[in-house]
């Protein structure tokens, strides 16, 4: 299959740069020290401009897109990340074997690491990517904002030190004044990130942040500075040549974040006028210059309330929301970066920098929503259908039906990006694409993804980084079903039976069997029981709900996972996710998954009759919510343990998770132990 | 249960059109003379007894215990109004212990039967009631049963029992054992000429646990069916173990550990809906060709997935449900026996509409191997497909027989030999894809070519060789110092599927992800398959022996 498929730009969105891709000779080779969707976004850019790729991977990588996708691969390791893709040794060894004359580190692993560019500019590789002097000073925190300062971009007040203890850390926190952030020196990603209130979550928070500071990054300084409570996260795209030009590419707006992490984002921002914009630009400018800043770079603000922006930390590599920019400036960020690290000098000026339209990018990852906007899942893509059918969506991906996604590394399964010539365009184009995802094997994050981008808030631009709390205090929960919502999956639904019924009796040779054209049918949904009646007509039904009528057409492909039906003259895209003989049907509506049940009229009667299972008992039970590692285990058999005390800290994805105890009570029994693999599911711990 | 409301209005309907049969009789049924009423009285007041069966307190009784009534099980099975009764005036013929007397006369005695249609497809059904003395095997009971099962055999329609009986009708003595026996003669005379199927919905002890024994497929419902030769009572008198009726014989013990029931259900309903979804798998008869239904999956469907589904490592293990799954029509795989013997799967499904049997090694689970277990699991379902004419499908990834003391002991040679025999003596369709290992003995058995596979298939992962690399290194270099050189070339030479495709032992290798079109295009072609077997009077099938305690 070609790869193509998975790594689909929006032609039409660049057609100056496509020109472009061939007039100039850059390098001939280049090794691409990354894996998954960033590795085949580069290369896809590197086939356009006639260069060779090169793929490094670990040996679980082995069948993984990006290698089958490079002209050659290299295996550099094993499955952990620190023995394979950060494994500068064998990297390094891999350059030398292929003759690559460039690396493109994509973004995480080595993309920001001075160290390896160092190694490179030593054997005369071209690193794509800022020099190492930039690096190492945009990469500290405190130098940085120290450069940022002196640059006259505005800064958040802090503390410009690392920070020794715990003590020291309460301290300081009560010289700048709560809310505090307490982040990693070396930081990024959210990773080795807290927010404290008050000294006791100062104190917890110093010794999670060091901890995930020194597992993450090798380096657990920590430092400290004033918190901007409900901020706007938006970040402008630079780019600089190596010959002192830069320019801005306008801004990203990433407020919508769990953990830290981005999940939606968009350009340009709903947010920002032209003045604040220009100032923004002009500022992240300035810092480029400061550092002679060289290739695609991002500095992050925090904007409050009233448009005061301040500098958060520059990113000195590509970052994993850069399709949204190049979607509305028309420009291809992978090549620019190609042709800067060559030494060519930027092809446009500031004035010749747009703003073409609307771009949403919703990150698609393997975990679940109901669980903390987010935990890890892992699982093999037994099925999987990007929506490529759709004219304006774009997806950048790494995996394939078929694909494992492990614990080893990031759980992003894509980033879907969609187009329009306005906002309302592009969210409705981001509702038809994240309806036609198929994506089986795996719990993903589409139900809460389809919810946010029709909230009403957010469709009005009235956000923060405190969306997803604010909106979902007690924790997302899926679509909430309207009284129409409800009707349209019900009659769905007993459509789907009733064909799938029909189809029943139609075996090869058999034309006995007089038709049905009428049910009376008893279908279940969230504890609701309702009576209705279908009858057919062609590929036709009418349900009658509680006295309404709605009309339910489909082409009825039970093969398809997909479920096109018209509801009373209304298109709507279902996913049929499972359907057994017992009646149960789930359906995917509007992103979330509905378990239904439809039975017989005779059927449903007689269920009265059946026994009702009891479910086990969980309050006293703790299973791992997630595949990972035990990192710690606080408590042993006979402890006694208070409702909320922490009982075991499973690490999954380099974020440490802290489980707690449901109810106070006795420890039964502990069944993991530090540095012991748990599975999703998994019994950790037994209460009495 | 929020359903009440609605399910309410549905059961007044029900009793109504019940009630309605009256027309127009006297309110209460009481005692009667013969005399005074006229013959058409006679015949609904018999008629109405015969629908209630003991009667409503035991029918509330009966729902009490979360089970359905015998009547009602018949029509959720079959299709609405497809039920034709026989023998609804059958009564016991006991006049001992007072069983003459007119309130110990139920017409239809303790079992409902017929014909009727699942999804317009005949089938001839039965349902004990327990309801009447327990659903206990009367003469009568035995004869009802006997008329269905031999009407099926003429018209060749499948048998379906609905077993919830308490055993034999005591009263009857020799009667009853009788009944017994010309029901067993039965479901050995139909074995192989019409699919006989049981659902275990209530007790089934002592000797009415061979009928189900006998019949084809054995499905129970969890929690409130029970197979025993004898009761939780008897055990302790005799060997002194405690033990409880579900550990003894119920849902669970059957499908995982005795291997004696073939799936397990959640409730009757649950059940019953399954079972009309497994019947369509079946051929009517012997006769039949495997059934083709209306299919929306496109027989030409590649299956990307399947290229990267087999592990580099070849001792790493993946799960042949994938490979099944995303192969067959619909991802819709009925699986035989899921929770036993789990080293091998078998099951049906479809491909482009047409019934197949499928049977895989299950690397997750053993490495795959065959065991005594696997292999009478296996066999069972080989013979099964082969005497009722649907294809088999064979995925190989089989590092051997189980080695060990366990298995000799338990006779894993007599047991082997069973998958052994029912895959040579098979005469259906025979696809076989090697998708990595085949070693060993183990090799021949898995429908390979020497036993008349008709077409085998290797993936490109596929290894056919006597032994892993390991070992055989260590035989045939046995005390030479370069052992790993010589795993190298051994591997070099045999872990690749040449040696066999030069020798025309498999007759292609396919890339996986084609393995769906290539098996349909392949069922098309044998579709006219015709093969026979040498005439005998039947075959000696290796059966003799004990089981062993084999892997659960």
């Amino acid at each position: 299959r070609s790869p193509s498929r998975s790594c689909h730009v929006v032609t039409t969105v660049f057609p100056s740069a496509l020109f472009s891709f061939l007039s100039v000779q850059t390098f001939d080779k280049i090794l691409i020290a990354n894996r998954g969707e960033i590795a085949c976004r580069v290369m896809k850019t590197c086939k356009k401009m006639g260069i060779k790729t090169v793929a490094v991977h670990s040996d679980v990588d082995a069948n993984a897109v990006h290698v089958k996708m490079a002209d050659e691969a290299v295996c550099v390791g094993p499955a952990p990340t620190s023995k394979s893709y950060l494994n500068m040794d064998a990297i390094m060894n891999a350059i030398r074997q292929t003759g690559a004359q460039a690396v493109h580190p994509g973004y995480g692993f080595l993309s920001e690491n001075k160290e390896f560019a160092k190694r490179l500019a030593a054997e005369g590789v071209s690193f794509i990517g800022p020099d190492t002097h930039a690096i190492q000073a945009m990469g500290d925190k405190i130098e940085s904002k120290l450069i940022a300062k002196a640059a006259k971009v505005n800064t958040i007040p802090g503390f410009d030190g690392v920070v020794k203890d715990a003590d020291e850390a309460v301290r300081i926190a009560n010289e700048i004044g709560y809310p505090v952030m307490i982040k990693a020196s070396a930081g990024g990603g959210g990773k080795g990130m807290r927010i404290a209130w008050n000294d006791e979550e100062t104190r917890e928070g110093f010794r999670f942040s060091s901890q995930e500071a020194a597992s993450s990054f090798g380096d657990d300084r920590l430092l400290i500075e004033k918190f901007i409570d409900n901020p706007r996260h938006i970040e402008i795209q630079v780019l600089a040549d190596k010959h002192g030009n830069a320019l801005w590419l306008n801004e990203r707006e990433c407020s919508i974040q769990r953990r830290n992490q981005k999940v939606v984002e968009e350009a340009p921002s709903t947010f920002l006028d032209p003045e604040t914009r220009r100032a923004m630009g002009e500022q992240a400018v300035s810092l480029a210059k400061a550092v002679n800043y060289s290739s695609a770079g991002t500095v992050e603000f925090l904007v409050d309330s009233r448009k005061n922006f301040y500098f958060l930390e520059m990113n000195t590599r590509l970052q994993v929301e850069h399709p949204i920019t190049e979607c509305i400036t028309g420009l291809d960020l992978v090549q620019q970066m190609i042709r800067i690290a060559k030494g060519f000098p930027l092809q446009h000026t500031q004035a010749e920098i747009p703003i073409n339209g609307w771009a949403i990018e919703s990150r698609v990852y393997a975990e679940d929503p109901y669980k903390s906007f987010g935990l890890p899942s892992i699982g093999r893509l037994s099925q999987y259908q990007e929506p490529l059918n759709l004219h304006n969506v774009r997806v950048d991906s790494g995996i394939e039906e078929g694909s494992d996604i492990s614990i080893y590394y990031d759980p992003m399964i894509s980033k879907l990006v969609t187009y329009g010539a306005t906002r309302a365009e592009a969210l409705k184009k981001m509702e038809d694409a994240l309806d036609n995802y198929v994506i089986r094997g795996v719990t993903h994050n589409i139900p809460l993804l389809r919810e946010i981008i029709v909230h009403p808030r957010f469709i009005s631009g009235d956000i923060s980084t405190k969306f997803l709390p604010e909106v979902y205090p007690e924790g997302f929960k899926g679509h909430q079903l309207t009284a129409t919502g409800r009707k349209e999956l019900l009659a769905t639904a007993a459509s789907l039976f009733v064909a799938a019924q029909l189809r029943a009796q139609k075996f090869l040779g058999d034309l006995r069997l007089q038709e049905r054209r009428s049910w009376e049918l008893c279908v279940e949904l969230e504890k609701g029981v309702h009576m209705l009646g279908v009858s057919r007509s062609g590929a036709t039904y009418t349900v009658e709900i509680d006295g309404d009528k709605l009309e339910v057409s489909s082409d009825w492909n039970l093969a398809s996972p997909l479920l096109t039906v018209t509801l009373n003259g209304i298109h709507r895209t279902l996913q049929c996710l499972s359907r057994n003989a017992a009646g149960e049907i789930s359906l995917q509506y509007l992103g979330t998954t509905f378990k239904l049940r439809v039975l017989s009229k005779l059927a449903a009667a007689l269920s009265v009759h059946m026994p009702e299972k009891v479910p086990e008992d969980t309050s006293s039970i703790l299973r791992s919510p997630m595949p990972g590692t035990v990192v710690a285990v606080s408590v042993k058999a006979g402890d006694t343990v208070a409702e909320g005390q922490e009982i075991c800290v499973i690490e999954a994805m380099k974020m440490q998770n802290s489980m707690t105890a449901a109810k106070t009570a006795k420890v039964r029994s502990v069944h993991c132990k530090p540095g012991e693999t748990v599975g999703e599911g998994d019994l950790l711990v037994e209460l009495e | 249960m929020a359903a009440l409301a609605a399910v309410r209005r549905c059961r007044v309907l029900l009793h109504g059109a019940v009630k309605s049969s009256f027309r127009g009789s006297p309110s209460q049924p009481r005692s009667y003379s013969a005399g005074r009423l006229s013959v058409q009285e006679r015949i609904e007041r018999k008629r109405q007894a015969a629908l209630v069966g003991g009667g409503q307190k035991r029918i509330d009784a009966q729902h009490g215990r979360g089970k359905l009534t015998a009547r009602e099980r018949v029509a959720l099975l079959l299709d609405p109004d497809s039920f034709v009764e026989y023998d609804a005036f059958v009564e016991h013929r006991c006049s001992d212990f007072g069983m003459e007397a007119d309130h110990n006369k139920f017409p239809g005695d303790s079992v409902v039967t017929g014909q009727g249609r699942i999804n317009g497809r005949l089938v001839y059904v039965f349902s004990q009631d327990f309801t009447v003395f327990g659903g206990s095997l009367s003469g009568a009971h035995a004869q009802k049963i006997c008329k269905i099962m031999d009407q099926a055999m003429l018209v060749g329609a499948p048998v379906i029992g609905l077993n919830d009986s308490g055993g034999a009708r005591i009263q009857e003595g020799v009667e009853s054992l009788a009944g017994y026996a010309d029901i067993f003669l039965r479901n050995v005379m139909a074995s192989g000429v019409v699919p006989q199927i049981s659902l275990i919905m209530g007790p089934c002890a002592g000797g009415a646990v061979y009928s189900p024994a006998l019949t084809d497929f054995t499905f129970m419902v969890k929690d409130t069916s029970y197979l025993f030769i004898t009761g939780p009572d008897v055990v302790k008198s005799v060997t002194n173990e405690d033990v409880t009726q579900e550990e003894l014989g119920g849902a669970k013990t059957h499908t995982a550990v005795s291997g004696v029931a073939h799936k397990a259900f959640e409730n009757d309903i649950d059940a019953l809906l399954n079972l009309r979804e497994f019947f369509n798998f079946l051929p009517l008869s012997n006769k039949d060709p495997s059934p083709v239904t209306e299919c929306h999956d496109p027989s030409d469907r590649l299956v990307p997935g399947l290229d990267t589904l087999v592990p580099l490592e070849s001792t790493k293990a993946y799960d042949m449900l994938d490979v099944i799954h995303s192969i067959v029509d619909e991802r819709d795989f009925f699986e035989i026996m899921p929770n036993y013997a789990k080293n091998i799967v078998v099951g049906f499904a479809r491909m482009n509409g047409r019934t197949v049997g499928i049977v895989g090694n299950q690397p997750k689970v053993a490495s795959g191997c065959l065991d005594i277990n696997s292999s009478v699991k296996g066999a069972r379902f080989v013979r099964f497909c082969d005497a009722f004419n649907v294809p088999i499908i064979t995925f190989v990834d089989v590092p051997g027989f189980l080695p060990g003391t366990a298995q000799e002991y338990g006779g894993i040679i007599r047991h082997g030999a069973k998958l052994l025999y029912a895959f040579a003596e098979a005469t259906v369709p025979k696809i076989t894809i090697i998708t990595r290992k085949a070693y060993g003995g183990a090799y021949d058995v898995m429908s390979s070519k020497h036993l008349r596979g008709d077409v085998n298939y290797a993936w490109p992962s596929a290894e056919v060789a006597v032994m892993g690399a390991k070992g055989a290194v260590q035989i045939i270099f046995r005390g030479k110092n370069n052992q790993a050189d010589a795993e190298a070339e051994y591997v070099e030479k045999f872990a690749n599927p040449f040696p066999a495709a030069v020798r025309g032992f498999v007759d292609d290798i396919v890339v996986p992800s084609t393995t769906r079109r290539r098996i349909c295009r392949d069922l098309e072609v044998l579709a006219t398959k015709k093969q026979t077997n040498p005439w005998k009077k039947h075959a000696n099938v290796p059966l003799a022996g004990k089981k062993g305690r084999g892997r659960r």
